[in-house]
């Protein structure tokens, strides 16, 4: 009698869209064909995407991965008897030996892509509802001060002091409060959002119950973008299970708390993101920003106050909970406490998730993480923190990774997004690019957003076409100073930051004059 | 109940089951975008019945009612005709390549990014599908494929009945 083993494929929408689904089928039909007792696995994915679909076994040496895998290749692993661990071109060893995974700081992500995303034992198993068990045994106030303390900060995009928000909700007086998770996740070169959905939901239901009791709220809200359909689905699995196993419900976990939790899904807008059009969205309305204050805090989803939280700053509480806040705090560096899970895409070798403590330079992380471009070509530029972050050059690859070093550069964190460029890329397309996402992603309500990004693309266009480039560049910064100083919320306000960085640092590229710009003053 | 479908697999329009689904949302807060998105993945488009209808059964005015259907991307006033293809235009995706995807594409499809061809192929641009990592990215009728190449985009054509000339 053999014994059963596991094999795990990762069910992650990304490993699927390269082939997973077919590399599972193909294992399950020729195990059977040969009498093998095997339970095929569809775990989340490790974030070593250049590997997907990576398909583990477990061996007494621990797990040990092959990939990338392909349909096509799976009756060969089977012949060298790969669920034993056997050699093939395909084996890469140990999965948590692969450099890229051993050298990180997995806090937040460290079950991610190990445990069956719907298994509650495999969530128990690893710590699952500890956190969620503490905070019940803690007073309200005690738990916000355990967040305030860790020095967590939103990582949706501002930054914004985590434990301040919560102690704000908290505060507020208030028949009914809410808690909404911002999944919409929209920024181009992020995907970590998505990955904790599908590779282990229970953590964001865990935290999102946390979040309600610390600011009492009793229901909750996770606002999925609609191009996330597997992490929707995933979700709402989830939290069927949740409220079967009495995690979500009244008396959660047997205490006297009740959280209900709804999926609520976007419709292609990236403005859904911002945290004012997020809370029109969940209410059924046009995605148009609502001006601050009131702050949501305070008057929020449905005029009551309203926790919003990323889905990277709410994960990160149950461990700051059962570790002591310390133990998060004691990571990064200045007032960047903790790990970001930085995602690398675009023209990178080894694109994926890289979790660490802030602190690390973009040279680290492209090299001694990314391994360089995909093309083999030399990297040019990094955009990090999605569309309206800056475009970073090489000469600055040694800047230090955080909240404050970026801001002073000109430049922002953001969701953690890093996307690479080889010199192929054409910086002035990318600067008109900008606009155009602008152009067509603006909720409407303000012109210089509305109009200026129109009007940007057409400047763009001119210059890049070399006409009157001085007038023209003059015309560009009048507007990108519009657009920043009479914008309501930061998509109008920061479309100009990738602008600037692109007309700084590769002004020669553009065909632009040093002399032109120094005329110009603002944009050097 | 079975109802009748279109070529591409949605349900035709019929008010009755348009009526259902926002019964299912009785009571509910706020569930204007979430009946039409249901709509949407039901019948692979919004009526303009359906202005009527909501404007009528969530008290709302049809200002309101149209505002929300015309703002949002996915929500498209047409059945679909065919297949449809989004490409993905985010930069993770440009850095790789998308802009010969799109070039690609309009040539085997034979039409023009946010058009739909004559075999009703509807090509759509989209910014990023969150799989970055995979870029170039697109979604297939909901399916998503990455590491796209022109070869791929081909085979895709062939598989969907684009044009295959150009
Ligand atoms: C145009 C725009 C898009 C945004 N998109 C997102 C998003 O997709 N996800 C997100 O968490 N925050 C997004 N934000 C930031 C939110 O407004 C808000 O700051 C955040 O959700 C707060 O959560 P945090 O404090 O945990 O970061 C966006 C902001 C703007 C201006
Ligand atoms: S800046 Fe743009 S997206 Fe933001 S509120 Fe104004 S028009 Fe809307
Ligand atoms: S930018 Fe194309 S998938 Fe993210």
């Amino acid at each position: 009698m053999v014994d059963r083993r596991r094999v795990f494929v990762p069910g992650d929408s990304a490993a699927r869209s390269v082939g997973a689904d077919e590399v599972a089928r193909r294992i399950t039909q020729i195990s059977s064909e040969r009498g093998l007792e095997v339970e095929v696995v569809r775990n989340g994915s490790r974030g070593l995407y250049w590997l997907e679909p990576l398909v583990e076994v477990e061996t007494p040496e621990g797990r040990i991965g092959y990939g990338p895998v392909t349909a096509a290749e799976v009756e060969g692993l089977v012949d060298v008897g790969f669920l034993d661990g056997g050699d093939h071109a395909l084996k890469i060893g140990v999965t948590e030996e692969i450099p890229y995974l051993a050298k990180q700081d997995r806090f937040s992500f460290a079950d991610i892509g190990v445990i069956d995303p719907f298994s509650t034992s495999d969530y128990r198993a690893h710590g699952g509802l500890s956190g969620l068990t503490k905070a019940l045994s803690m007073s309200s106030q005690e738990i916000v001060a355990a967040v305030s303390d860790s020095g967590l900060r939103g990582r949706g995009g501002a930054g914004f002091p985590t434990g301040i928000k919560w102690q704000t909700v908290l505060d507020a007086v208030a028949d009914e409060k809410f808690v909404c998770c911002n999944a919409d996740e929209g920024d181009s070169g992020t995907f970590a959002d998505r990955m904790v959905m599908e590779g282990e939901p229970f953590l964001l239901i865990e935290s999102m119950a946390i979040a309600g009791v610390a600011v009492g709220a009793s229901v909750g809200y996770v606002f999925i973008r609609s191009e996330y359909p597997d992490a929707l689905s995933a979700m709402r699995r989830a939290v069927e299970v949740a409220y079967e196993e009495g995690w979500l419900g009244s008396d959660i976990l047997g205490s006297s708390y009740r959280f209900d939790l709804h999926v609520k899904s976007g419709a292609g807008a990236y403005i859904s993101g911002e945290e004012m059009a997020m809370l029109e969205s969940v209410e059924g309305r046009r995605a148009v920003v609502r001006a601050k204050p009131p702050l949501p805090a305070i008057q929020g989803l449905f005029g009551k106050p309203t926790l919003v939280n990323n889905v990277l700053s709410l994960i990160a509480i149950p461990r700051i909970l059962t570790g002591g806040s310390k133990e998060y705090r004691e990571r990064g560096c200045a007032r960047s406490r903790g790990t970001q899970v930085f995602q690398l895409a675009g023209n990178v070798a080894h694109p994926g998730i890289v979790e660490v403590p802030f602190g690390i330079t973009l040279h680290e992380l492209l090299y001694g993480f990314g391994g360089g471009s995909r093309s083999g070509r030399p990297i040019k530029a990094v955009q990090v923190g999605g569309p309206l972050g800056s475009y970073i050059a090489v000469s600055d690859f040694s800047m230090k990774v955080d909240y404050e070093t970026f801001a002073q550069a000109g430049a922002m964190v953001g969701h953690g997004g890093i996307v690479v460029h080889d010199d192929n890329t054409d910086m002035g397309k990318m600067a008109r690019f900008a606009m155009e996402f602008c152009a067509v992603e603006s909720c409407g309500k303000c012109t210089p957003c509305r109009i200026g990004s129109v009007r940007g693309m057409e400047v763009i266009d001119r210059i890049l076409a070399k006409h009157d480039v001085l007038d023209n560049l003059r015309l560009l910064d009048d507007l990108l100073e519009t657009m920043t100083d009479g914008s309501l919320c930061a998509m109008g306000g920061l479309t100009p930051m990738p602008v600037r960085s692109i007309l700084k640092n590769f002004s020669a590229e553009l065909g632009i004059d040093s002399i032109d710009l120094v005329e110009i003053g603002r944009v050097v | 109940m079975e109802s009748a479908r279109n070529q591409v697999g949605f349900a035709l329009w019929s008010s009755a089951d348009a009526g259902e689904i926002v019964d299912a949302h009785e009571g509910e807060q706020g569930s204007l975008l979430e009946i039409l998105v249901a709509f949407q993945q039901r019948f692979g488009y919004v009526d303009d019945e359906a202005v009527d209808l909501l404007a009528d059964r969530l008290n709302l005015s049809r200002a309101e009612v149209y505002g929300v259907v015309t703002f949002y991307a996915d929500l498209k006033r047409e059945p679909a005709s065919g297949h449809t293809i989004r490409i993905c235009r985010g930069e993770s995706c440009q850095a790789v390549g998308a802009t010969e995807i799109v070039e690609v594409a309009e040539q085997v499809f034979g039409g023009k990014l946010g058009t739909t061809d004559d075999n009703g192929v509807a090509l759509e641009q989209v910014f990023c599908l969150g799989n970055c990592a995979l870029s170039p990215a697109v979604m297939v009728d909901g399916e998503l494929i990455g590491r796209v190449d022109a070869a791929r985009i081909r085979e895709l054509a062939a598989r969907l009945g684009g044009y295959q000339g150009g």
